[in-house]
């Protein structure tokens, strides 16, 4: 009898405790994505403050937001950066994670932490150098300048992504590919590229995501000239708030969304076209 | 440029006298390690060489030499007649079965098949033509739309073997093809691998650390070990007359008794050894006082109980041991004695035999052996120390 | 074209990134922190105004308190989130996983602002407390530490949680099975047995967090008030407000060796892995 009774106690101690631990998940879940979703709805609202709820909903924000040439300029830098950003971010790192995996360097570890550098390095430190050096060869406020800077932003994120595929292709099928009389490039092209595809694209799209995100840099070395959307934005939550930054906000969440869904789409692809 | 395989078939015949794959003093070394130490092979048109080793006796390594996969420290490689050292891999026109297959896993079987054709530029029409015969060729018929994954090990290892033979390669490499498979499908693989063997007349050179593998399909057994080949010839002759104490161990079981050269008798030779004197085939070049192993292997030895029914000849060798374990084989039994100096020696008979004599540990029992059964082993200075220690007492 | 003979022939591929790097990073970040000891002029000035200006000592010990206690939150709520993560079920998995990444991949900026809103005198959490009737007067969630640490939480518990979750998948469960057949009671059991196998896991993901929140700029500057400034603001004052790029150089060779010193810490307890995967 007491042995039973042991046991449902111990049963009844691990129901309450997987509820508990249901309740935190659920609390959890709301504290991570329940933020986003008051913005996004308040860039609906009708009310000329940020009020939640919003006493209705209407679109007067993003008209704000289009209407507004400053907004709509600062959105098409942001694009004109993050376009040549992430191609060059992704090229440079796939050659780069390729070289790394296929090489074999003497310093191959050494040359990995220093493409990995500017993600473990304070990005203010990174902003304020970027700054101080760009401030002497001319190249603050410039567009070039901006998609530089990004770009060693996103590098590391493509290196790594990249270089994480490489290591589960199996090398030996390279090999099989040379002595069935394939060439480096036409083995590169054939059997390489189609398996870390999707982990490129992966990087492509984080490389995007980043650019178009960042802010530190930029505040830096932008100028009331070319000044992408996240400085805009900046200065003006640091005004007076009204909801056309909710809107611009949402803008935003809602480019992140469709990345994560197209990098979704892509691991999906590959886990049933490889495995 | 021009990869295809008719220029190689024409010279075949010509270079006959020279073999289809010559090796001339091969080395490869990482840094201070020497992977492969000097090997040289000449391999006959048609001819099934296997390359037998423990691992990191450098016969892997030898093979990616070949196929151009590991570039050569030292040493030269000709096929057909034709140095190939310079080239890189794609363009050698070799076949090679990789240990794990190395199918793309984003292609179809036929693609698979498909790959090496099209890098060849063959026409369409008959790449569907040869693939179609290259499944038929590997039991496959109608497999040409699945994907790897959705094979099973056996199946997968086929289709790797006719991605290999597709486009008709001189030579056909293979690396450890059967080390993923269950015993019973890895008998079957090396049935139909000795098939497609008979059937193409390819010449091919196969990879392996089992021994079992190499005599059913071999027609020759190259054994490894540290880097050189340590004797190589017919499954045979390997097994019966080693030449070293490593391919007499490797290569099944071995009894090694140690001792040194009293006198030669002809193709005999008498030695002193602690067990007591033995008589044995002389292998090799040894002269009176030189130090040797003799090496007999445990089905040659029998049991003397009594009234031998040993009529085909009476065992010139003879010692005394008492039984110290008997381990039931099914169809034979093994014996492990313990001499009078305390070496340890294994007997195997047949399960008829056994039951007749219905030993036990603890009964001391004579055995003898023909001494055209023992072979007297040279004994490299210094490398027998090493070995003796792995297996002697 | 005797690519794989030869490793020279990829080692080359490695050279754009590395030049691209070498020029507009690792130049650009040799230079700031050279200005620590050129500027105004050569000497460590700068570390003797660091080292006795109490208001810079503040901050430097703000800067690591916070990054503490944002650790510590996160590894608190991250850690039953990951293990429901890992042992769930495949659907409760792929919810859990897209309510991590959906915030991860989104803007730093927007999640901010939209902290700003939610804590706000008037806002969200105000109305709600106020209509339960837990507090008479709004509460001041925000421009303090306390909004700080909601907000730099929430958007650092991600790097806490992929860590954790990798290592928990790889967790052999029939460990705590036969613990229990052992006679370990529940929680004995967690602590002698699963949780030290989730600690590298723990410890990544603790450094990470605490890494990234040492440098941390966009969040306290917006959600935290004038006596919560962290180290990355001080920089960011004294190139922009001051130009004073002596101290800026030396606050950022502060900052740098701190987070050496915690990757080198981790590298030495969870081993030569890096601790960081993406973003």
């Amino acid at each position: 009898m007491t042995g039973g009774e042991e046991l449902s106690a111990a049963g009844r101690g691990a129901v309450w405790w997987h509820r508990l631990r249901a309740l935190i998940c659920v609390l959890v879940g709301l504290y991570l994505v329940a933020p986003l979703v008051i913005v996004l709805i308040i860039s609906f609202s009708s009310a000329p403050f940020l009020s939640f709820p919003p006493p209705g909903l209407s679109l007067q924000w993003y008209d704000n937001l289009f209407g507004n040439p400053v907004w709509l300029r600062s959105l098409i830098t942001s694009i004109e950066i993050l376009v040549p950003t992430s191609i060059l971010a992704t090229l440079l790192g796939t050659a780069a994670a390729y070289g790394l995996a296929r090489s074999r360097l003497p310093a191959a570890a050494a040359i990995q932490g220093f493409l990995m550098a500017p993600v473990v390095v304070p990005v203010i430190i990174t902003a304020a150098g970027i700054f101080g050096f760009f401030r002497h060869i001319g190249l603050n406020g410039t567009l070039p300048g901006l998609i530089l800077a990004h770009t060693v932003l996103t590098v590391p994120y493509v290196v790594a992504t990249v270089g994480a595929a490489l290591s589960v292709v199996d090398a030996r099928l390279e090999d099989a590919a040379r002595t069935l009389g394939a060439s480096p490039l036409v083995c590169f092209r054939r059997i390489t590229l189609p398996l870390i595809l999707p982990a490129v694209l992966s990087g492509l799209l984080f490389a995007m995501v980043t650019s178009f995100d960042e802010l530190i840099v930029s505040l830096f070395i932008s100028t009331p000239r070319v000044r992408p959307v996240t400085v805009q934005m900046w200065s003006n939550i640091r005004g007076d708030v009204d909801p056309t930054i909710a809107a611009i906000a949402t803008l935003l969440f809602g480019f992140s969304l469709l990345a994560l869904l197209a990098d979704h789409l892509a691991r999906r692809r590959s886990a049933g076209g490889a495995r | 440029m021009s990869r295809s395989p008719s220029p190689g078939s024409t010279r075949n015949r010509g270079a006959m006298a020279e073999g289809i794959l010559e090796i001339e003093g091969l080395r490869k070394q990482y840094g201070p390690v020497v992977a492969v130490d000097g090997v040289d092979l000449s391999l006959k048109t048609g001819e099934f060489v296997t390359f037998l080793g423990p691992s990191g006796s450098g016969k892997t390594t030898t093979l990616q030499i070949i196929a151009g996969l590991q570039s050569a420290s030292a040493g030269h490689i000709r096929l057909n007649g034709q140095a190939i050292d310079p080239l890189p891999p794609h363009q050698r026109n070799i076949g090679v079965v990789f240990q794990h297959y190395a199918l793309f896993p984003h292609m179809s079987i036929a693609r698979n098949i498909a790959f090496p054709l099209e890098m060849r530029r063959v026409p369409a029409a008959e790449i569907r033509r040869r693939v179609e015969e290259a499944l038929a060729l590997v039991g496959l018929e109608g497999y040409g739309q699945r994907h790897p994954r959705q094979l099973s090990g056996g199946q997968q290892q086929r289709v790797a073997l006719a991605r290999a033979l597709v486009f008709r390669p001189p030579l056909l490499l293979m690396d450890e093809p059967l080390g993923a498979l269950d015993k019973q499908l890895r008998e079957q693989m090396q049935l139909e691998i000795s098939r497609l063997h008979r059937e193409l007349g390819a010449s091919i050179v196969y990879v392996t650390h089992d021994q079992e593998e190499a005599l059913v399909m071999s027609d020759r057994i190259a054994v490894f070990n540290h880097g050189r080949i340590e004797q190589i010839g017919a499954s045979e002759e390997l097994y019966e007359r080693p030449r070293s104490r490593f391919v007499a161990g490797f290569l099944g079981e071995s009894n090694f008794f140690e001792g040194r050269v009293e006198a030669l008798q002809g193709e005999l030779c008498r030695i002193a050894s602690p067990a007591g004197p033995l008589l044995a085939r002389r292998n090799g070049d040894l002269a009176v006082g030189d130090p040797t192993v003799v090496a007999v292997r445990p089905e040659r030895l029998c049991l003397l109980d009594g009234s031998a029914a040993g009529g085909g000849g009476e065992p010139e060798n003879r010692l005394e041991g008492r039984v110290q374990e008997v381990v039931y084989l099914g169809l034979s039994r093994k014996y492990l004695l313990r001499l009078a100096d305390g070496q340890e020696v294994v007997v195997r008979q047949q399960a008829q035999d056994a039951e007749r004599s219905g030993l036990g540990p603890g009964d001391l029992v004579r055995l003898g052996w023909r001494a055209a059964n023992a072979n007297a082993l040279e004994v490299a200075a210094g490398s027998d120390e090493a070995d003796g220690k792995e297996t002697g007492q | 074209m005797q690519g794989s003979l030869k490793p020279g022939g990829y080692g080359l591929l490695v050279l754009p990134a590395c030049a691209l790097l070498l020029v507009f990073f690792a130049y650009p970040v040799f230079w700031l922190l050279l200005r620590s000891i050129s500027e105004p002029h050569w000497g460590f000035a700068n570390f003797q105004v660091l080292y006795e200006r109490s208001i810079y000592l503040k901050v430097l010990l703000n800067t690591v308190v916070i990054s503490l206690l944002v650790t510590l939150c996160c590894a608190v709520i991250g850690y039953p989130l990951a293990y429901t993560m890992a042992h769930g079920g495949p659907r409760v998995r792929r919810l859990l996983t897209f309510v991590v990444l959906v915030p991860f991949w989104t803007s730093i900026l927007v999640r901010t602002f939209a902290w700003m809103v939610i804590l706000q005198r008037q806002g969200l959490i105000n109305d709600l407390l106020l209509w339960l009737g837990l507090t008479e007067r709004p509460l001041a969630l925000v421009y303090n530490r306390t909004g700080v640490l909601i907000g730099m939480t929430q958007i650092l518990l991600p790097f806490m949680i992929f860590p954790l979750y990798s290592v928990m998948l790889r967790i052999d469960r029939s460990c705590s099975w036969a613990a229990a057949t052992l006679g370990a009671p529940p929680l004995r059991n967690f602590l002698r047995i699963y949780l030290p196998l989730s600690l590298p896991g723990l410890m990544t993901g603790g450094t990470l967090v605490f890494i990234v929140s040492l440098g941390y700029f966009i969040t306290p500057a917006l959600l935290g008030g004038q006596r919560d400034i962290m180290i990355a603001q001080l920089i960011e004052q004294q190139i922009s407000n001051f130009g004073n790029w002596g101290l800026a150089g030396a606050l950022s060779l502060v900052l740098l060796a701190g987070t050496a010193l915690c990757l080198a810490l981790v590298r030495r307890f969870v081993g030569g892995q890096a601790p960081w995967g993406r973003r």
